[in-house]
């Protein structure tokens, strides 16, 4: 190794590394630099004793102030509830006809509401409750289990055909995949429906024949008129309103496959004031009965 | 050569450096990464969380294969808003049948690790064939030959195999099964349900796809999602036993 020198261009010593005759200035690190550095490490001690970071043999360090992520997050859960306050406690008291008339708890419930449904209820209903085929518009006043809060609250709570032992029953039958109806049948009784909300049948299509049928195979949830029977699921078949479609296509299609579209229960998922805030804000979205 | 000098044997030595190098990150490791291979406190002790049935491993390999993680976390961090919006914050118990995991770093979608029994079957298969026909203002692609794929049960139990090579307590009974329940779960009627449930159990079975038939792709994926976060009740869930 060669010796230090100074270097007379730069007015620096080199290092006394030399690699084919070129040599190394000592440009040391800037003493904040090389400080800062030696700061993080006594940090990082500090660290040790103060937070869990050791793994032992059967255990690990605590650390002085025993931290804990998951305590810190019921912590701050608490608080919430804290921040949230008598009202929510109020909230969960209230009767739901109760929450409507008071100003304050209705604006609470439909506030909490509206950011329940964003996460839980918009991906089918649609974020503003205008649902989809399939799923139904909650804006409108056409219910398939009842509009009332009490029905509201309980489909919220058990669903239908959700697998709870609560929650709605009742199918539309598959009239022709499971072989009810002939094929021409199931034309002439979807011209037949398609009839009672006033919408265009096709040629040759025999109204006295599509009546019949409708009385021996759908009336029974359908109704006499085809009003529906909320007991049921069944809709109303008289308005304009419709569900999976009105073309003579769909509603084919609906008669020969048969619809049981699910909704989930979310009675153990939602706290019971979420799931009452949420009966009173799609109530109070148009339709509420 | 005084001590501080000493380096140079390291600096002039590639082998010497390659394997001072490798000593170094081994103690990094052994002090880092070997502890929560043996320390009970790494995985909760919780009632429920099983291997994965057949159809459901089936689900996650397509869910893999398809890159759900790019765009959807199954991980709920111990945060108040997480927990607010996704439920219980996630388990460690809850992915230590995970091969690999799918917890996943970025979240263009929403996180999944609860989204099992949150929406129904139908709009799933709607939702992956299309997803903007039922989410307007969705940026998440389409799959809709999903439902027109269908699954192939050649290889499932060798799924099962690999997954019990790496630590998953498959038993040889549903190894031997594996066709038989990966076809059962999709299909209510099929009579081998009952031994499904029996094998495993809080199995859900439904036509998850809604379509007759051998089970699709779809039917695999969809039974997947409906299961996710659902094992561990967390009614009986000890949390302060599990603090962290």
């Amino acid at each position: 190794m060669a010796e230090t020198e100074l270097d007379q261009v730069s007015g620096k010593t080199t290092t006394g590394h030399q690699w084919d005759g070129i040599k190394e200035l000592n440009t040391p690190l800037p003493r904040w630099w090389v400080l800062t550095f030696y700061a993080t490490i006594i940090w990082a001690i500090g660290y040790w004793v103060v937070y869990p970071a050791w793994p032992l043999l059967w255990s690990h360090t605590n650390g002085l102030i025993n931290y804990s992520s998951r305590a810190d997050v019921g912590v701050e859960l608490a608080n919430l509830e804290k921040i949230r306050g008598d009202k929510m406690v109020a909230l969960g008291a209230a009767s739901l006809e109760d929450i409507e008339k008071d100003p304050a708890l209705l604006a609470l419930a439909r506030a909490r509401g509206k950011a329940a449904f964003g996460d839980n209820c918009a991906p089918c209903h649609g974020s503003g409750g205008a649902g989809a085929k399939g799923f139904p518009n909650l804006n409108d006043d056409d219910w398939l289990w009842g509009g009332s809060l009490e029905q509201i609250q309980q489909t919220i709570q058990f669903g239908a055909r959700s697998g709870n032992a609560k929650a709605h029953e009742g199918a539309m039958l598959a009239f022709g995949k499971d072989g009810i109806l002939k094929k021409d049948e199931i034309v002439t009784v979807a011209n037949y429906v398609r009839s009672l909300s006033g919408l265009p049948t096709s040629p040759g299509y025999n109204a006295a024949v599509g009546a019949k049928l409708f009385a021996d195979n759908c009336s029974t949830c359908h109704g006499e008129n085809g009003k529906g029977n909320q007991e049921l699921g069944a809709p109303d078949l008289t308005d304009k309103i419709w569900l999976y479609g009105s073309d003579e296509a769909t509603v084919i299609e609906t008669i020969t496959n048969g619809r049981s579209g699910v909704m989930p229960a979310w009675v153990g998922r939602l706290d019971p004031s979420t799931i009452k805030a949420l009966a009173v804000y799609v109530h109070t979205l148009g339709g509420g009965r | 050569m005084s001590f501080w000098t000493r380096h140079q044997i390291f600096e002039k030595n590639s082998i010497i450096l390659i394997a001072g190098i490798l000593v170094v990150i081994a103690i990094g490791g052994l002090v880092e990464i070997t502890p929560l291979f043996y320390l009970k406190s790494t995985i909760e002790v919780v009632d429920g969380v099983r291997p994965y049935t057949p159809l459901e491993l089936a689900g996650r390999n397509i869910y893999v294969r398809e890159g759900c993680y790019l765009c959807h976390s199954q991980m709920i961090r111990p945060l108040r808003d997480e927990v607010e919006r996704y439920g219980h914050f996630s388990l460690a118990a809850e992915s230590m049948y995970d091969h690999p995991f799918q917890w996943g770093s970025k979240r263009t979608g929403p996180d999944l690790a609860r989204v099992g029994a949150k929406y129904s079957d139908e709009w799933h298969v709607t939702h992956l064939t299309n997803p903007r026909a039922i989410v307007p203002q969705s940026v998440m692609p389409g799959y809709p030959f999903l439902a027109k794929t269908e699954l192939d049960p050649e290889t499932i139990a060798d799924h099962l195999r690999t997954n019990r090579a790496v630590g998953v307590p498959y038993t040889d009974e549903q190894i031997a099964n594996a066709v038989a329940d990966l076809k059962a779960q999709a299909d209510p009627d099929n009579a081998g349900t009952d031994a499904l449930t029996k094998r495993y159990p809080k199995a859900v079975i439904r036509n998850f796809d809604g379509k007759g038939g051998a089970p699709s792709e779809m039917d695999a994926l969809v039974a997947y999602l409906q299961m996710l976060g659902t094992l561990v009740d967390f009614k009986l869930y000890n949390e302060k036993a599990n603090l962290r």
